[in-house]
């Protein structure tokens, strides 16, 4: 069967890998949108914390046995305590500064990280073998559907939910808000704005690392995996504009799509449709699609 | 971003020419000085290559010093720039200095076009959205035939100057490069130091006051970027020709934030800062070239240190400690 | 109405702040007694919401004494203040926007017991009990101030720094919340009220100071108002 002169099969797959890059453009978005909400600090070493949680799964599984839904709860909880570290020792002491600053700073922390890796493991990628559960698939018909894609897809949709309902919804999530909209009013209330901040920097790392877990099976582990994913990262949150977290959440999924549907129809554009996008955007929507004009 | 700047008001010394105080003047001479006299003491080409660095950095330090807007992608105008002149000078065997003009051009028209839609976001933003259209840049060079792909384009000719004066002695080249890395600086410094530059900083340190005065804000900021990737692109194209290759590394974001590093670490707030910083980080590559991944890590270890302890970079300190601008 | 105590609740001594470069508050000395209620006027710019904010400890550089119940607070940061007791009603109100009328409510946490319940702040604004789920930015001005004051009722605070509380509000709402300080003086709060207007300063408070270029220049007790119109008006430059 054809859809738009295409044969069905290749159209279903190439949207499921669309909304698979989209569950990572989503869940790296998101914890790049929560840090720079409240911390207003671009992580360009979100990408590093990527990588940091697939190589964290795999050296859990390799040298202590640890399987991966076991790493997919322990790798993002010891990650983001060491982005909390890191929060507390090294962020600190530029928020007074130029928001300049805090991006160069992030961006050799990045460099730093990478390069330790790089020196450790090389730049070939190492595999992580697919764990039981996930191992083969679905026939639908019309495709087949790997396990493991399709618990990507849903791991990341529950996440960023849970997130989104978490920030949105709960009382903690209001001091998280209210901390992000006026944060020396809201800790003149009594509430320990500086602890929130280690521990929303914290959470969001957490989130790149879990995004890196999930790609360990799917995607090789290698130092360089989010040096230029992060990139697209970056041009998914211009798209969206940083200041929602839906946004974030949506317009990842979407530009997953996007970016998958491309490949149907037109290959070589597929790893610029992202950017020419974030070119029309700034031309016709400067404050993001779903950004407050500023 | 250097706020001290801003309280300083620029005692333009009449006298001089080109306006230049009377430090600036030192230091100029001393450039020229260190510029003629350093093919003796060290490599030719090594030397030039730290002009060409140099001269990058003080594109990047045009936008970044005087309207404290980061070009993070700064590497798309001197890469495919590069790209450009390789092209021209082998392919369709034009001389040197066309090839570089056709370099630049290329560079100011892409400058031109990213310019236009970057300086519609502010801060951060800005930054992201020129590192993505690098990006962009990065993935065109990859893909497209006429750059080669991973190997680049090699075996680029030096060709004759003007049809006249063979390249192919590194003496001859390094005059070339030297000649026109000095040109290069009293262009940017005469830029820097214009009614022109005055409103750049105006704009920094105040840009509702003065979008309320008139000025057409993000004219001026368009037009600093463009001059910013022209200048990046004569250092990119004048690179291709001196030592014959154009390749992906040109392009690639790792160039777009060595640069930056060389504009931070020689003292973003001062002139001559970014030379010094070219210095250091191409002496600092040289010496670790052995060494792997570990330049990577060094690099990213000097930018945080920068950042957290050593925000004026060399010459800031510099500056602080004499009291007279660079 | 119970007459406010003898009790030293808040004792300021030589306060000085910087905003910046700028020295805007010059040595400020005044004290605050349990149960009374405290007025700071002053022209525009003489110091008076500076000092609520360095009570508050929201500035950033600041220097003197402010003794809060005989333990010294001046240096410690915002949030140690406001779990002392101390509760802070800024100017603008402060309402958020990305919370709802009821999280804003609920935002400032339990600092103290005997702060009032949800229930009993719903009774004392009706308003707010209805536009819960409101956004709280929604709310017009006159609400937007009861959710301000009501939300720091809850927190158990027993000293309220007030802001201008009637600012830019109509005269009839103006009316509910001097009705609503002095049904506070009645339950025991201690209130220091930042006023521009003292026709409304003088229908609620014990005692006035006057603030002029950053120090305190003069203290009124309320009786005695009526009789000192003239300077006061010279002081308000009015």
């Amino acid at each position: 069967m054809l859809i738009f002169g295409i044969p069905i099969q290749l159209f279903s797959t190439q949207i499921m890998l669309g909304l698979i890059n989209g569950a990572f453009y989503a869940l790296l978005s998101l914890g790049l949108a929560i840090i720079f909400g409240l911390l207003n600090i671009v992580n360009f070493a979100h990408g590093a914390f990527y990588m940091l949680g697939a190589f964290a799964a795999l050296l859990l599984l390799e040298h202590l046995g640890i399987n991966y839904w076991v790493a997919l709860a322990v790798v993002p909880l010891g990650i983001g305590l060491l982005g909390c570290v890191i929060e507390r020792f090294i962020l600190r002491w530029i928020y007074d500064l130029d928001h300049l600053y805090g991006m160069i700073l992030t961006f050799g922390m990045g460099l730093v990280i990478v390069g330790i890796f790089r020196n450790l493991y090389g730049a070939t990628g190492l595999a992580y073998s697919m764990p039981a559960g996930l191992q083969g698939g679905y026939n639908l018909g019309f495709m087949y559907l790997p396990a493991s894609r399709a618990f990507v897809i849903v791991a990341s949709v529950l996440v960023c939910l849970a997130t989104w309902i978490a920030i949105e919804k709960t009382r903690m999530g209001s001091w998280l808000r209210a901390a992000t909209e006026k944060p020396q009013l809201t800790e003149a209330f009594g509430i320990n704005v500086p602890l929130l901040v280690t521990l929303t920097y914290g959470f969001g790392v957490a989130l790149a690392a879990f995004a890196g877990v999930l790609a360990a099976p799917i995607f090789s582990v290698n130092p360089t995996m989010g040096s230029d994913l992060i990139i697209v990262v970056f041009a998914v949150v211009v798209i969206g504009g940083m200041g929602s977290i839906s946004g974030a959440i949506l317009t990842g999924f979407m530009l997953g799509l996007v970016e998958g549907l491309t490949k149907v129809f037109w290959p070589q554009a597929s790893s610029t449709v992202i950017f020419v996008i974030m070119a029309i955007v700034l031309l016709v929507r400067p404050a993001g699609l779903f950004g407050k004009q500023a | 971003m250097p706020h001290k700047q801003a309280a300083e008001t620029t005692r333009q010394d009449l006298a001089a020419p080109l306006g230049m105080s009377r430090t600036h003047q030192v230091v100029m001479l001393l450039l020229v000085a260190l510029v003629i006299a350093a093919p003796f003491a060290l490599y030719p080409l090594f030397v030039a290559k730290l002009l060409c660095f140099a001269l990058f950095a003080l594109s990047l330090n045009l936008m970044l010093g005087n309207l404290g807007l980061l070009s993070f992608g700064h590497a798309a105008y001197f890469g495919l720039s590069s790209y450009a002149a390789a092209h021209a000078a082998k392919i369709w065997g034009f001389t040197p200095e066309v090839a570089i003009l056709f370099g630049v051009l290329v560079a100011l028209s892409l400058g031109a076009v990213i310019g236009a839609l970057a300086v519609r976001r502010k801060g951060i933003y800005f930054a992201m959205v020129t590192l993505a259209f690098a990006q962009m840049v990065y993935f065109f060079s990859l893909q497209a035939p006429f750059t080669g792909g991973e190997d680049g384009i090699q075996r680029v000719p030096r060709g004759e100057l003007f049809g006249l004066f063979s390249l192919r002695d590194d003496r001859a080249l390094y005059a070339l490069v030297g000649v026109v890395f000095i040109a290069g600086v009293l262009a940017l410094y005469r830029i820097t130091y214009s009614p022109f530059g005055q409103i750049l900083r105006a704009i920094r340190d105040n840009e509702a006051r003065a979008v309320s005065l008139g000025y057409r804000v993000n004219g001026y900021k368009w037009l600093a970027f463009v001059l910013g990737a022209g200048f990046a692109g004569l250092a990119g194209a004048m690179k291709a020709i001196a030592f014959q290759l154009a390749s992906l590394t040109d392009v690639y974001w790792g160039m777009s934030g060595e640069v930056v590093l060389m504009a931070l670490i020689g003292g973003m707030g001062t002139f001559f800062g970014p030379v010094v910083g070219a210095g250091l980080v191409v002496w600092m590559q040289n010496e670790l070239a052995g060494f792997g991944a570990w330049v990577t890590i060094i690099q990213g270890m000097v930018f945080m240190l920068c950042i957290l302890a050593f925000r004026e970079g060399i010459l800031g300190t510099v500056r602080q400690l004499i009291g007279r601008k660079l | 109405m119970p007459e406010p105590s003898a009790t030293l609740m808040l004792k300021v001594c030589g306060l000085e702040a910087w905003y910046g470069e700028s020295h805007v508050l010059h040595g400020v000395d005044f004290d605050v007694h349990e149960g009374e209620v405290v007025t700071l006027l002053g022209r525009n710019g003489a110091g008076k919401s500076t000092t609520l904010k360095t009570i508050m400890g929201m500035l950033k550089r600041s220097r003197g004494s402010v003794k809060f119940r005989g333990r010294e607070l001046c240096g410690t940061s915002s949030r140690h203040i406001a779990r002392a007791g101390i509760a802070f009603c800024p100017e603008d109100r402060g309402i958020y926007s990305s919370l709802t009328v009821e999280e804003n409510l609920l935002l400032p946490p339990v600092v103290a017991p005997g702060g009032m319940s949800v229930p009993e702040i719903h009774q004392l604004f009706p308003n707010l009990a209805e536009r819960r789920r409101s956004q709280g930015t929604r709310l017009s001005g006159g609400e937007q101030q009861m959710l301000a004051i009501g939300r720091i009722l809850r927190t158990g605070a027993r000293l309220l720094l007030l802001d201008e509380p009637t600012e830019g509000l109509a005269p009839v709402i103006v009316q509910q919340i001097g009705a609503t300080i002095r049904k506070l003086k009645e339950r025991g709060y201690t209130i220091i009220l930042v006023e521009q207007n003292f026709h409304f300063a003088a229908t609620v408070a014990d005692r006035h100071y006057v603030m002029d270029h950053g120090v305190v220049v003069d203290m009124m007790p309320n009786a005695e108002i009526g009789a000192h119109t003239e300077k006061l008006n010279g002081y308000l430059g009015v």
